[in-house]
């Protein structure tokens, strides 16, 4: 049960069960859609941006536990963030979901994100390119790049 | 199909099933005998590819040690014994299978290839635009997209069976769909997600009743019972060597001689040709024009082996303890609080797709895992299905005659333990 423990910590199955933020963001002005064919999860991101801050994000869809609270541990995370500052968290969460070393130098604090480094040692977590709580962070990392053009790529709400 | 107390009712029968001993079968299985995370496997993922006896090791092994060569070529020694193994081999699948003659026995990579073949070779010869071809709701993804593909070039129109809540076929329906427009059915003859066995007899006899020709996919079929061509007077049929207990890679294309010899070929290349010079090249006969270039030799001839083995268990006393073990299964998982069952069908073989409330599919699968038990996990290659339930994806656990009650013991534990993690 230990290394079950492991992966399924207290965080991840709250998080799962009463994901954070999971609804349809009325006010948006972003979205965009993440599937993964492997394993069938589904993600749509909402984001309301001020400026270069994520002023508001949400996110619906289904996944396994590990991807639900990914997400919501991220929309937490991110929430009043600069898109600068988000890319460098993703950029660290990335590398150490994937087991690479960290980036030396003053990266940012993942936080509750940092709960999230045991998965890369279960396949089916981690044989899952990207694992979805990356995808989610890559939505963002998309997303940040996008918005520096002057037309937004996708505006349309459902 | 019978049931296995059915089975017991004949006299005869009931001296085999009695001699099944599944303790001296799974010896037959070295890989039975590993640890996972420290416990002992369990291998319940047998819908996507089973395990292999020693004979199929060792005869692979064999054929690389004592009798490597390429076939239908060499006048010397080897190559002439690899060319008997390899024919011989063709020789098996047509009498498991009781095809009229071995013409009549592709070797193809799978059944995915097998169906690709008759959809181009078939499918591009015969069909125009507005025709239609008769698919079900529960194929796999390797019995929809060739037709698809096919259906965009030409023109043609892809029709589907439906299926109600327990994922039986609907022949109701099927007699809607057919017309004069209909110019193929493809259906298979055991739903990998839900295990249903399709009433393919029926299902033969009304398309024929109209000259229409119909497609078996027999992949998670023949690993069950005993199919026999010549009595479902089927077109065409289907299968994957590896689902068999065979090697990967190698898989049979059954057809009707006056088809396939009336059909172009599927590639070219060395093997296929009668004689080739740059004005014209004549084709080789049956079987080999659709057998281009140098074949997966040792494919077949463990396929051979494969089917050896299994017929010296014997097809009718596999069925039946695999029925046994699936009604035991289908209670013990079925009575779990919250577990639901995808798939009731009244005729199944070897599947149990589930899903226990609360939990993803995936998760069921991480947790079992971790307790040695393989499951299968997601959408089976089978999307159209997940989407008749209303899910993203199942769990699965599907069964071989080596698998056990004891096993299925340690699938319910497991998932009592996943129930435990996620309270």
């Amino acid at each position: 049960m230990s290394d079950l423990r492991e992966l399924y910590q207290d965080l991840i199955i709250d998080h799962s069960k009463r994901p954070r933020n999971f609804k349809v963001l009325e006010t948006a002005d972003r979205k965009l859609e993440g599937y993964n064919p492997l394993c069938g999860d589904k993600v749509t991101v909402f984001l309301e941006l001020e400026d270069d801050r994520v002023k508001n994000v949400s996110f619906q869809g289904s996944g396994c536990a590990i991807s639900t609270a990914s997400a919501s541990v991220m929309t937490e995370t991110v929430k009043g963030k600069t898109l600068a500052e988000v890319e460098a968290l993703f950029d660290v969460f990335h590398q150490m979901v994937t087991g690479k070393p960290p980036a030396a130098g003053n990266a940012p604090e993942l936080g509750k994100l940092a709960f999230f480094p045991g998965c890369q040692s279960f396949p089916l977590a981690s044989n899952v390119p990207p694992l979805p709580g990356i995808r989610c962070m890559q939505l963002y990392k998309e997303q940040g790049i996008r918005c520096r053009r002057s037309e937004p790529l996708n505006r349309e709400i459902p | 199909m019978k049931s296995a107390m059915e089975m017991l009712a004949g006299d005869d029968r009931q001296v085999r099933y009695r001699a099944f001993d599944v303790c001296s079968i799974r010896e037959d299985f070295p890989i039975l005998a590993r640890q996972v995370h420290g416990k002992p496997l369990v291998y319940l993922d047998n819908a996507a590819t089973s395990q292999k006896p020693q004979v199929v090791i060792d005869t692979i092994q064999r054929y690389y040690t004592e009798e490597n060569a390429n076939i239908h070529r060499g006048a010397y020694y080897l190559s002439e014994q690899a060319t008997q193994a390899y024919e011989d081999a063709r020789v098996k699948v047509q009498h498991f299978l009781h095809a009229r003659s071995e013409r009549e026995i592709i070797f193809t990579r799978g059944v995915t290839e097998a169906i690709n073949l008759v959809a181009h070779c078939y499918g591009r010869k015969t069909l125009n635009a507005g025709d239609e071809i008769i698919i079900s709701a529960m194929e796999h993804h390797s019995n929809i997209v060739p037709w698809q593909i096919i259906c965009e070039e030409k023109g043609a129109i892809l029709r589907v069976v439906p299926i109600d809540d327990a994922g039986e076929f609907l022949l109701d329906e099927f007699e809607k769909l057919l017309n004069p427009r209909t110019k193929l059915v493809a259906v298979t003859h055991v739903s990998n997600a839900l295990g249903t066995i399709t009433p393919v007899r029926q299902i033969i006899d009304m398309a024929h009743h109209r000259h229409i020709p119909v497609l078996i996919d027999g992949a998670q079929a023949v690993p069950h019972f005993k199919v026999d061509v010549q009595e479902l007077d089927c077109e065409f049929y289907g299968f994957s060597g590896h689902k068999l207990y065979g090697p990967t890679g190698i898989g049979i294309l059954y057809g009707k001689a006056e088809l396939l010899e009336a059909m172009p070929p599927y590639q070219g290349g060395g093997d296929m040709i009668r004689s080739v010079t740059f004005e014209k090249t004549l084709y080789a006969p049956i079987p080999s024009k659709f057998e281009a270039g140098t074949p997966h030799i040792e494919g077949g001839i463990g396929l051979g082996a494969a089917i050896d083995y299994l017929e010296g268990i014997g097809m009718e006393a596999i069925n039946a303890y695999e029925q046994e073990l699936l009604a035991y299964a289908m209670n013990a998982v079925g009575a779990i609080p919250g577990v639901r069952i995808f798939g009731t069908a009244r005729e199944k073989a070897g599947v149990i797709s589930f899903s226990l409330e609360g939990v993803h599919p995936h998760d069921i699968a991480t947790i079992l895992d971790q307790e040695g038990i393989a499951i299968r996990t997601g959408h089976h290659c089978a999307q159209p299905v997940m989407e008749r339930f209303g899910v993203p994806a199942m769990a699965r656990a599907s069964l071989a005659f080596y698998n056990t009650k004891s096993e299925i013991d340690a699938l319910v534990a497991g998932i009592h333990k996943v129930k435990e993690v996620f309270d």
